[in-house]
């Protein structure tokens, strides 16, 4: 049911872990749903120097999470909020559809800690 | 090591001998039974064996035995047939069931709704258990069935049929039990629980998939649910799966000889694993402690999620099974844990150990020497589990 790329990722989660003193966190999802993905992010020159993700969730939900994580990595905070739901799924390989709606919240998770970071930037 | 297959409640790997009777059943006897023929005379034979083994791991008596394409088709000759029946005969249009029932009952149910009779949904304790006074105060003097299982399929809780039964059977109304999961794993008599009518399942007992029976006490009218053909006196018509029913009686035969020795020994496995798992930290032991069937363990994994633990247990060889939403397709989680009172979160970090006939002793202690780094390895990853690992490295010590 899964691709050998979801199976990697998550049996070989990357960027697992919290960043310490984050420039940006963000978390969504909720346990009763069944997945919550919360993710912390490195800004250094608008470029996302480092990130972590931690989640609670299915095989799916960490394989996205861990993707998501090597998608953005390096990249700069424009080029991150460009990143969808669809372009995690898709750069699995693809996601069974009955995933798509509850797993696929990476995307939503980094925006947020973008939205965290410029919000701290402001504040 | 060899793949651990602990995944029996879902289904059984089929008994070498069964497929024996079976293939020969194909081969040597593919008349139909229903032929007058010798051909047809011989295949007769054979169904009427089988009915006969089936029936005596029942206690019942071969007459009383429909054949069916397994237990979801019991179930639903039972319900809709017994609740259709009784309310021809004016007796009302009232049904029981219970919250931690299988889709096979409560769906049944639900679309009986939609045909105009109203259903009562029993509560369960924290353990499962249907009790007998929550039934004693939704019997009616309109209620004409009460479908509760005889054990559940994801946490293994038996429930208290007889007393059950009995009360039922005294306000008149008919009483079904789903004993898909409980058949030939411990002692089903239908004399001695007093049921009216009794679902069982080939596939869980070693037998092929696609065939079960539906037991029916003297006396019990039910309404077919489909029609074209005589076979099974009408209540099941279309042509008998031969092969499958063959194997089926080859399979309650087995069974018969083999469920006092087998019981016993699954439970010191099933017991073992309980005591092992639940010494881990967050971890909680779902269903009855000891009123349980004894190849079920059914434990929750806090701030971990089901699907994530079985996908690992997988790739260590190890099958099993969860209540976790994804592993249905559902979002919810399990109907059974829920109605239990059990939170989501921990609902969803459920997995189900059900052994069987090829487990070792060997394999149980692979299974406890793996989990543990499997569920540290998720939590660790687990934005839920911040500030526990306090409460596990005391725990672990201790």
């Amino acid at each position: 049911m899964y691709t050998e790329k979801v199976m990697d990722h998550f049996a070989n989660p990357r960027n697992v872990g919290e960043i310490e003193k984050a420039s940006g966190v963000g978390e969504v999802g909720n346990a009763s749903c069944g997945d919550i993905m919360r993710i912390s992010i490195q800004v250094e020159d608008n470029i996302i120097k480092d990130i972590k993700f931690k989640t609670f969730g299915c095989g799916a939900a960490i394989a996205t999470s861990s993707i998501c994580t090597e998608l953005v990595k390096g990249k700069s905070i424009d080029e991150a909020l460009a990143l969808t739901n669809q372009a995690v799924a898709d750069a699995l390989g693809g996601l069974p559809p009955a995933k798509m709606h509850c797993s696929n919240l990476a995307a939503e998770a980094l925006h947020e800690a973008i939205a965290d970071y410029k919000a701290k930037q402001e504040g | 090591m060899q793949p651990v297959y602990m995944d029996h409640g879902a289904t059984t790997p089929v008994h070498p001998e069964v497929v024996e009777a079976m293939v020969k059943a194909m081969q040597a006897n593919f008349g139909n039974p229903s032929s007058v023929h010798a051909f047809g005379r011989a295949a007769k034979a054979l169904l009427e064996e089988a009915r006969v083994s089936v029936a005596a791991l029942m206690g019942a008596s071969p007459e009383q035995i429909i054949f069916t394409s397994g237990g979801t088709e019991a179930d639903n000759i039972a319900i809709f047939g017994a609740a259709r029946g009784m309310r021809q005969k004016g007796k009302g249009n009232h049904i029981i069931t219970s919250a931690v029932e299988h889709h096979a009952v409560l769906d049944a149910c639900k679309a009986l709704e939609k045909e105009g009779f109203e259903v009562t949904v029993l509560p369960v304790d924290e353990h499962g258990q249907v009790h007998v006074e929550e039934l004693e105060k939704a019997l009616r003097d309109d209620t004409i069935l009460v479908t509760i299982m005889h054990a559940n399929n994801e946490v293994g809780t038996i429930q208290p049929i007889k007393e059950l039964a009995r009360l039922t059977k005294a306000r008149g109304a008919v009483f079904h039990t789903d004993a898909v999961q409980s058949f030939g794993k411990i002692p089903v008599d239908v004399n001695d629980l007093g049921v009216d009518l009794l679902s069982a399942s080939a596939h869980k007992i070693y037998g092929p998939k696609g065939v079960g029976c539906l037991y029916v006490a003297r006396g019990v009218k039910l309404t077919p649910i489909g029609y074209g053909g005589s076979q099974e006196k009408r209540r099941r018509p279309g042509t008998e799966n031969l092969p499958g029913i063959v194997g089926f009686g080859k399979a309650a035969a087995i069974a018969a000889v083999e469920i006092e020795e087998e019981g016993t020994r699954l439970r010191r496995y099933r017991d073992r694993l309980i005591e092992g798992l639940t010494a881990l930290p967050h971890v909680k032991l779902n269903g009855h402690p000891t009123n349980r069937l004894p190849q079920n363990v059914n434990v929750s994994f806090q701030f971990i999620e089901g699907e994530s633990l079985l996908l690992m247990l997988d790739m260590k060889r190890i099958a099993a099974s969860s209540g976790s939403a994804c592993t249905s397709g559902s979002l919810d989680p399990s109907h059974v844990l829920l109605a239990m009172g059990l939170s989501h979160e921990i609902a969803h970090g459920s997995l189900r150990l059900t052994l069987g006939r090829g487990n070792t002793e060997e394999e149980i202690d692979y299974i406890l020497n793996t989990l543990p780094e499997i569920v540290e390895r998720l939590r660790a990853m687990s934005p839920l589990y911040e500030g526990k690992e306090v409460v596990m490295s005391c725990t672990q010590r201790r």
